[in-house]
């Protein structure tokens, strides 16, 4: 029997993220670099650590392998430790009723003998694809003044967003009366930040009821939360303050990224006493060239910078040559941009050359047709040949710019 | 090559009085460099990319921050449950403490008695170079030579240290040796690695403290030439040996070039340190960078040119910075000028200051300070 741990954490990071496109080609979305050296799994893991919860499962399923290495022991996160720490948990096969994960709440369901193992209080359900740093402790003290069953995390949005998220209509004790799934006439803007803590015995219990309960879709949002509240449960949501971004789609990574260059964006990571924790690259400091150009923008190690660079997020072992421009985008580790190649609002996956004098995306401002804009996005391992042009929007893969190869 | 043949011993406190200013808190194993390193991280990282997996590291004194810096020895692949990394503080075996390389190899007789390895990688840790030592291995096994030292042909550097000149076989054998010797032009002078059969290294030093004799180039080396085996191994990479405050600015320097980050940053034998989780540089509206090497942690609004910035350095707005080394954590305010300066780790430059040094004569900056 492990030691008894009060808080139990498991972040979902199983989804496809479809809506990535070339991005999640191969890789699972908490696995997409962020932020010049990170990874999007990086936030909730440090402020799982940061918060002082050192028992975190990682339920993976949709291509785990980049994740798994990366998550490797845990020990970037100080998560290797000997009784706790953290552990990726694929579905399995057992004796009898094994199957993928169906939804959320039934990837929780089969690990119950995981989280058991440790007895815990209260489990921190989490998504692996937000940015933002939040004290969860906080959130758990919370959650305990209340005596609640269940405490969703809620943020303030512009109430014209709020029809594309999942409202919480509150009483005056913060208690909640009713979920509004993506409401066409919002009562309140309290959006749901996907971030739930339980006090474990509760949620065993509706877990165990939604598994056998055929009809249900096995979703926490659609299926176990209701029934929560349909039981009268005690149920209150936390008012959190700060940046807090789901970077889902194409356009919300990019602006997420972008928000790092923003000074009055409330993001700070460089705050030493909440780092955001990485597997770090073994590379030398980066290197700006006589003849760059460098505004507005981040670098992490190992980059070499000789062309102009302004609003650019480059990651580790980027290659930025002689003549070549970057502006607004986002250039993940060991990608090389060539000579005279220009590359704008854009976002280039890893390994991927962009040949000499090749376009990639172009500045909205340019555009006469501004509804036929957007990112152009490159995926991994792709080679862009010289003077190519990868028109604004595009999204293109390296097996399909092979295919167009042979036919040519 | 069999991973657990060498045992791999550094030098920390070599040749501390060099360099005061930036020895007066640490060991020269632990002086900053590059951006992100300490001069131990080469010498460490050679022996584990070659395979060596045991290494002992010879402390005297102001060790402290070399600790801090090694730890358990992770970020090397060190901290393990067989071999690993081993700090060797003094050991008092009834004298003083040790002020030579024989003295602190005796004084550590007993890890070496409870090591396996047949053969022992002796390195001092003044220098920057990315050297393969499995190819120095094959070498000494091949000639089945008793002694292996590494050289190189050129000029011997100003000030360096404790120079030994070589007359050299071409077959490689070492023929003779001159301690401090006085050449104007090219010799094979040595360089501070050597690979000897651990039975051997015993035997030698335990003669040497026998006669009184604690001199590592005279007494270690020059007088058994004509009884052993010396093997000279050419190596023509680049080598930087820190002898002097020039020595230290001129080798962050050579950095710039890329020819040299190719050869020491070689992806083949990366260059490993203790890891430090600072976000990417982050350069403000107004920046301007020129032939610079930046760390992680870095934000700059000023100017900079000619600088190696180390990690969680700040150039405030309308500051000049140039022909600088800036170590961790220093705070440069705004409308500063700086011109050949090294300023050690968490020095605050307050608003519109001006200082100027000179190529050949860099002004240094003591750690803490606020200017």
């Amino acid at each position: 029997m492990l030691p008894k741990q009060d808080v139990v954490a498991m972040i979902l990071a199983g989804g496809q993220g479809s809506r990535l496109g070339v991005l999640t080609k191969k890789l699972a979305k908490p696995a997409v670099p962020f932020g010049g050296k990170y990874r999007i799994i990086d936030f909730p893991l440090s402020n799982c650590v940061n918060s002082g919860i050192e028992t975190v499962g990682v339920l993976t399923q949709y291509q785990p392998l980049e994740l798994n290495e990366y998550i490797g022991s845990g020990q970037p996160w100080d998560l290797d430790s000997m009784t706790a720490g953290v552990r990726v948990l694929p579905p399995y096969q057992r004796s009898r009723k094994s199957d993928w994960y169906k939804g959320t709440a039934n990837a929780i369901y089969q690990n119950i003998p995981y989280i058991e193992r440790y007895s815990p209080e209260y489990v921190v359900i989490l998504s692996g694809d937000h940015i933002y740093k939040m004290d969860y402790s906080k959130m758990l003290a919370y959650h305990r003044e209340k005596n609640a069953d269940c405490t969703i995390a809620e943020i303030e949005v512009p109430m014209d967003e709020a029809p594309r998220f999942g409202i919480l209509n509150t009483n005056e004790d913060e208690s909640i009366y009713e979920f509004d799934e993506k409401p066409k006439h919002p009562k309140s803007n309290k959006a749901s930040m996907g971030i739930y803590v339980f006090t474990w015995k509760k949620l065993k219990k509706y877990l165990e009821q939604d598994e056998a309960n055929p009809k249900s879709s096995n979703d926490f949002g659609h299926d176990v939360l209701p029934a929560m509240l349909k039981a009268g449960e005690r149920m209150f949501a936390y008012h959190f303050e700060g940046y807090w971004k789901d970077v889902g789609t194409i356009e919300s990574l990019w602006e997420s990224n972008m928000d790092l260059l923003d000074p009055n964006v409330p993001l700070d990571l460089s705050d030493d006493s909440w780092k955001i924790y990485s597997r770090n690259p073994v590379m030398p400091p980066h290197y700006i060239s006589k003849e760059a150009k460098v505004q507005n923008s981040l670098v992490a190690e190992g980059a070499n910078v000789y062309g102009e660079i302004d609003f650019a997020v480059l990651f580790s072992g980027v290659y930025i040559a002689p003549g070549a421009v970057v502006r607004d985008s986002i250039i993940m580790p060991g990608t090389r941009v060539e000579e005279g190649a220009v590359v704008q609002y854009a976002i280039v996956a890893e390994n991927s050359v962009i040949g000499k004098g090749a376009m990639v995306g172009q500045r909205p401002e340019d555009m006469k047709n501004k509804d036929e804009w957007g990112v152009a996005v490159v995926g991994s391992d792709c080679v862009i040949q010289p003077g190519a042009v990868v028109p604004p929007k595009a999204m293109v893969d390296a097996e399909t710019l092979a295919e167009e190869a042979q036919k040519k | 090559m069999s991973a657990n043949k060498v045992l791999g011993i550094i030098f920390s406190n070599i040749y501390d009085e060099k360099i005061r200013e930036l020895t007066e808190t640490r060991t020269m194993a632990s002086v900053p460099f590059g951006g992100r390193y300490r001069l131990i991280d080469f010498v460490l990282s050679n022996m584990v990319n070659a395979g060596i997996n045991k290494v002992g590291v010879i402390t005297k004194n102001n060790y402290q921050s070399l600790m801090d810096h090694l730890g358990s020895g992770k970020p090397w692949d060190l901290s393990r449950k067989r071999e690993g990394l081993f700090i060797l503080p003094p050991f008092s075996n009834g004298n003083s403490e040790y002020n030579t390389r024989i003295e602190s190899l005796a004084s550590v007789n007993r890890f070496f008695q409870h090591s396996n390895e047949d053969y022992v990688f002796l390195s001092d840790s003044n220098y920057v170079c990315n050297i393969d030592c499995k190819k120095m291995l094959e070498s000494h096994i091949q000639t089945g030579a008793d002694v292996t030292v590494a050289y190189r042909f050129g000029r011997i550097p100003e000030k360096y240290a404790d120079t030994v000149s070589y007359e050299i076989d071409p077959d490689g054998r070492v023929r003779d040796a001159l301690v401090k010797p006085n050449i104007d032009g090219a010799c094979n002078y040595g360089l501070p690695m050597m690979i000897i059969s651990k039975k051997l290294l015993l035997k030698l030093v335990s003669d040497c403290v026998s006669r009184n004799q604690y001199d590592f180039e005279r007494d270690l080396i020059q007088r058994n030439i004509p009884n052993y085996h010396f093997n000279g191994y050419e190596f023509p990479g680049f080598f930087r040996s820190i002898c002097s405050m020039n020595d230290y600015f001129e080798s962050n320097m050579a950095l710039m070039q890329p020819k040299v980050r190719g050869e020491l940053f070689t992806p083949e034998r990366p260059i490993y340190t203790k890891v430090r989780d600072d976000p990417p540089a982050r350069y403000g509206l107004g920046s301007h960078v020129s032939n610079s090497l930046v760390a992680d942690g870095c934000e700059i609004e000023g100017d900079i040119e000619n600088c190696v910035l180390f990690r969680g350095v700040h150039i405030g707005k309308n500051s000049k910075v140039s022909n600088c080394v800036i170590m961790q954590d220093s705070q440069i305010g705004q409308n500063c000028r700086l011109d050949y300066v090294i300023t050690d780790k968490d020095v605050v430059i307050k608003n519109e200051r001006s200082m100027m040094g000179f190529q050949s004569y860099p002004v240094f900056i003591n750690k803490g300070s606020i200017v």
